[in-house]
């Protein structure tokens, strides 16, 4: 161990230390134990390896149209089907994926680094500042769900990069509260104190010291964030305000096939499932982050 | 006494977000990128038409001026007029549309409630079993859904193949059906996973102890010891759920089309009706800012040892 | 001796807990008795199984990670261990009651005291909301509760931790048990509280009849309160006797060593307080022999390889030590 521990006076010793590289292990053993999360991360492994390989593998061009062939359930040439126009659904599905992940992973991070600045500002300078971003933090949540998002679209237009500039948006009071809940528990420990008193310099602190310790529910969050991200932004396009046809987006495919349900319910089922296994995705590898990045749960 | 105290402070922690809600929704307006009378007035209105749009929106004013006349005309129920139907905002949203969306707002909700405690009280209950591993199964399915898709599917299967239900509209109890179901399957999903981790972790402290060693039946532990104070957190989640649906009603309307608030945002973007956009979503955000209130003194209210601090 | 005097017995209890590591015998044949109106103590570091022991006889061990695996629990002469749930219930809080550790946690904190007094009386006693909740005001004056008719409306964090112990003692002595179990009840308290509640306890006692087993690390409240002892270690029972004979002449080397590591009050110590060297063994790591043997001073070459028996002195007592075997003579004394 580098740094002395305080330990209560029992026999027993503390269990794994407390050293980054132990902690890491453990958290590697706990997520390797957790085959839901490792589940998790295969869908969404798989999900980014489809997303960079679509031009190679997809059958079809994704917005070529063959009316003649339009409507037509799953068969061998066209394993998912067609749309209205004939366009090749698997295919539009793989190339769509190259659109939501982007989305749902630049807006995250864009909404997780505005958002942890000025969680740390909040949280390690206090005062006058913290609350004047927290109350803006207030008011950034006082939009319930989406209507946020739906107003900077409104703003804005709708289009791919409205849709991460508004999902961005939605993520940075969430991101900030946490970050700063973090950075005020780290503050108060008694090390930063001797640090300070050592005459160390802010930044020095806020980069070595809090930054690193906080990285965990930063993770966490930003990995169950990317989950509800693609699901905005799917509805936002499902809702035209987001990406336009022919743009291969699942949201907007799903929202095109509403009106062929009856003949063509396929056109509506395919895209939402992969919505959904996407979003599972995401969401188990998250929660099993969680559980591995808790002190609390030791198996 | 004490608790009046706490509502005043918090009534008056409201201020500071209400101010912050009318300049964001205030200034929507001016950050449209090109000229917003240009915009509203339409693709081919001659300069005239648009310098009219113009002063009819007080656009010629300086901004603090606008802003506290925003405010002013806003308090007394003045949140302009429509572009598309020139009828004033708040009657076009107070008419009829306010109260579907908040009916369906509040049927979404309790079926969440419903759906989410009972599935998470069995869950912590029979932890690990069968039953505890299938709900988790769905909740997770649930929480990962896009609301959107399972409308769709919804109508397809109950209303185009088996004609129980209908296909879109709101009046009757069988409209609502599908729109509850839709809108609080996100909300059950969460309250579900909640009141399970919740529950298990009362169910672990000492006082349940206390209760079986007392001779209490496990049924009254559960429901009596454990569930009383599993509940309080639960309870901000239920809220923050209520205001969810709120947003989640724009996409429920949308698919089932229902004539609500979120319909007629859309609408309005659509059509640029701006004055309408803006009123609607602040009425949404007042809306929500005082569920939350209301929320954090029942918060208060059940879970009293918040007195010790 | 008649046997009906005896109103606990336990046989060979053995209560084990199962985990990924493997099983956890933490109450490992465990054998003692209690006459009626009389006091037990259980002795032990934390570990010992001293808890479990005592939420064994109540049956309270949580099933989806202990269970009671072996032994006998006579109550009254009847086994605790073959009683059906439901029988189970009807004992527990009416027979036999438990005061716990921490009060701070083991209230209610969304019921008022009251409630929670009463709710044991409605249980067992045919008294409708009125009635218990009377009988709970009459209980809160009797553990000595001012204005108890203003206390029991009053929510436990609204209570001081001594008053609170006072409220537990109130649920446990609502129904008026048989055998009252107290596992560590003065612990988490203030030093000047634990002797009030002590006292309290002790009167409470005297008052019902009650015959009461206290679960303590504290041998000063073993002298205070109780007749008889069984001091344990790691599961087992290593010494079981009059309370005098532990004091006055204690034989299991773990004995003397806690006694040794207890300042008296008639003395003053200018060195340091004996301590007993080394630590407890982890439960998934105990010693082949005498479980004591790897801190025993006196420690041989059997205590190392052969866990030694229970073995009745002279005087009623037990010891479970090798050095009052005869086989101890035959071993090579070693040098530490």
């Amino acid at each position: 161990m580098n740094e002395p521990q305080l330990q209560p006076a029992t026999g027993t010793p503390v269990i794994g230390g407390n050293t980054r590289a132990a902690s890491w292990k453990v958290f590697y053993k706990k997520l390797s134990k957790n085959k839901a999360a490792l589940a998790g991360a295969l869908i969404v492994f798989i999900f980014v390896l489809l997303a960079l390989l679509a031009p190679y593998i997809a059958p079809y061009e994704p917005n070529k149209m063959q009316i003649a062939n339009k409507l037509q359930g799953p068969s061998a040439e066209h394993w998912l089907g067609t749309d209205d126009k004939g366009r090749d659904i698997l295919s539009r599905i793989l190339y769509g994926s190259r659109i939501s992940l982007t989305v749902g992973i630049l807006s995250t991070v864009l909404g997780a680094a505005i958002g942890i600045v000025l969680g740390i500002v909040s949280g390690y300078y206090g005062r006058w500042v913290d609350s004047l971003i927290m109350r803006i933090c207030d008011v950034l949540l006082a939009f319930p769900g989406i209507l946020l998002a739906l107003a900077i679209v409104s703003v804005l237009g709708a289009s791919t990069v409205n849709v991460i500039i508004a999902v961005a948006f939605f993520a940075i009071p969430t991101f900030a509260r946490i970050v700063r809940g973090s950075t005020l528990a780290v503050k108060k420990l008694e090390y930063i104190d001797a640090i300070k008193a050592v005459g160390a310099r802010d930044s020095r602190i806020i980069f070595r010291h809090i930054l690193p310790n906080i990285t965990s529910p930063i993770i966490v969050q930003a990995t169950l964030y990317i989950a509800s991200a693609i699901i905005t932004a799917a509805a936002l396009s499902f809702l035209g305000m987001g990406t336009q046809p022919p743009d291969p987006e699942w949201g907007t495919m799903l929202s095109q096939g509403r009106s062929y349900i009856r003949q063509a319910p396929h056109i509506t089922l395919f895209p939402g499932l992969v919505i959904l296994l996407v979003v599972v995705g995401f969401n188990l590898f998250g929660d099993g982050l969680r559980d591995a990045l808790d002190p609390k749960t030791k198996k | 006494m004490n608790m009046f105290v706490f509502i005043l402070r918090r009534l008056f922690q409201t201020i500071p977000v209400m101010i912050g809600v009318t300049l964001a929704v205030f200034l929507m307006m001016h950050l449209i990128p090109g000229d917003a009378a240009k915009i509203m007035a339409g693709e081919n209105a001659n300069p005239d038409q648009i310098e009219q749009m113009r002063e009819n929106l007080g656009l010629n004013d300086p901004l603090h001026i606008q802003y506290l006349r925003f405010v002013t005309n806003a308090v007394q129920g003045d949140l302009g007029n429509s572009i598309r139907t020139s009828r004033p905002v708040t009657e076009e949203i107070f008419s009829s549309r306010f109260a579907i969306t908040v009916q369906l707002a509040l049927i979404g909700t309790a079926a969440a409630v419903l759906l989410g405690l009972v599935a998470g009280i069995i869950s912590a209950t029979r932890k690990y079993s069968a039953a505890d591993v299938g709900i988790m199964l769905v909740a997770l399915l649930g929480l990962s859904l896009p609301n959107f898709w399972l409308g769709i599917m919804l109508i397809y299967l109950f209303s185009v193949n088996l004609g129980w239900l209908p296909v879109a509209g709101w009046g009757t109890w069988e409209h609502m059906i599908l729109p509850a179901i839709t809108l609080g399957t996100g909300g059950a999903a969460i309250i579900a996973r909640m009141t399970r981790s919740s529950m298990l972790e009362v169910l672990n402290q000492d006082f349940i102890r206390t209760a079986y060693a007392k001779g209490v039946s496990d049924k009254v532990v559960i429901y009596k010891h454990a569930l009383r104070n599993a509940l309080i957190p639960v309870v901000t989640v239920v809220g923050l759920q209520f205001g969810g649906l709120l947003g989640g009603a724009v996409i429920t309307e949308t698919v089932f089309a229902i004539n609500g608030l979120g319909r007629l945002i859309i609408d309005s973007i659509r059509a640029h009706d701006f004055p309408m956009v803006q009123g609607t979503i602040l009425v949404c955000a007042v809306l929500f800012v005082l569920v939350n209130f209301l929320v954090d003194i029942t918060y208060r209210l059940i879970n009293k040892r918040i007195d010790l601090n | 001796m008649a046997k009906t005097v005896k109103i606990l017995e336990v046989k060979g209890l053995r209560t084990s807990f199962f985990t990924d590591e493997g099983e956890v015998k933490a109450v490992d044949g465990v054998d003692f008795s209690l006459e009626r109106g009389k006091t037990i103590g259980i002795v032990g570091e934390s570990g010992s199984g001293k808890s479990i022991t005592s939420l064994s006889i109540l049956r309270l061990i949580e099933e989806s990670t202990g269970r009671i695996v072996g032994g006998e629990i006579m109550f009254k002469g009847e086994n605790l261990l073959q009683k059906s749930k439901k029988q189970m219930m009807a004992i527990r809080g009416n027979n036999i009651s438990m005061i716990f550790q921490e009060p701070m946690t083991s209230l209610n904190p969304t019921l008022t005291c009251g409630e929670q007094i009463a709710e044991s009386i409605r249980i067992h006693q045919k008294a409708n909301r009125k009635e218990a909740w009377v009988k709970a005001v009459d209980m809160l004056r009797h553990v000595g509760i001012p204005s108890p008719e203003k206390r029991a409306k009053q929510y436990p964090f609204e209570l001081s931790g001594g008053m609170r112990q006072r409220v537990m003692i109130a649920i446990a002595l609502a129904c008026n048990p048989e055998l009252l179990i107290a596992d560590e009840p003065t612990t988490a308290l203030d030093v000047t509280i634990q002797a009030q509640i002590l006292e309290l306890i002790k009167k409470l006692q005297e008052e019902m009849g009650t015959s009461l087993m206290i679960i303590t690390h504290d041998l000063g409240v073993v002298a205070e309160m109780c007749d008889k002892v069984a001091v344990m270690y790691c599961g087992k029972v290593v010494e079981y006797a009059d309370v005098k004979t532990i004091f006055t002449n204690p034989k299991h080397p773990y004995t003397v060593g806690l006694l040794n590591s207890v300042p008296k009050h008639d003395q003053d110590y200018e060195g340091d307080l004996a301590v007993i060297p080394g630590a407890v063994p982890s439960p998934f790591n105990l010693p082949q022999g005498c479980r004591f043997a790897p801190r025993c001073p006196h420690a041989r070459g059997i205590c190392r390889e052969e866990l030694p028996e229970l073995l009745d002195s002279a005087d009623g007592d037990q010891v479970r030590c090798w050095i009052y075997s005869e086989k101890w003579e035959k071993q090579e004394e070693e040098v530490r």
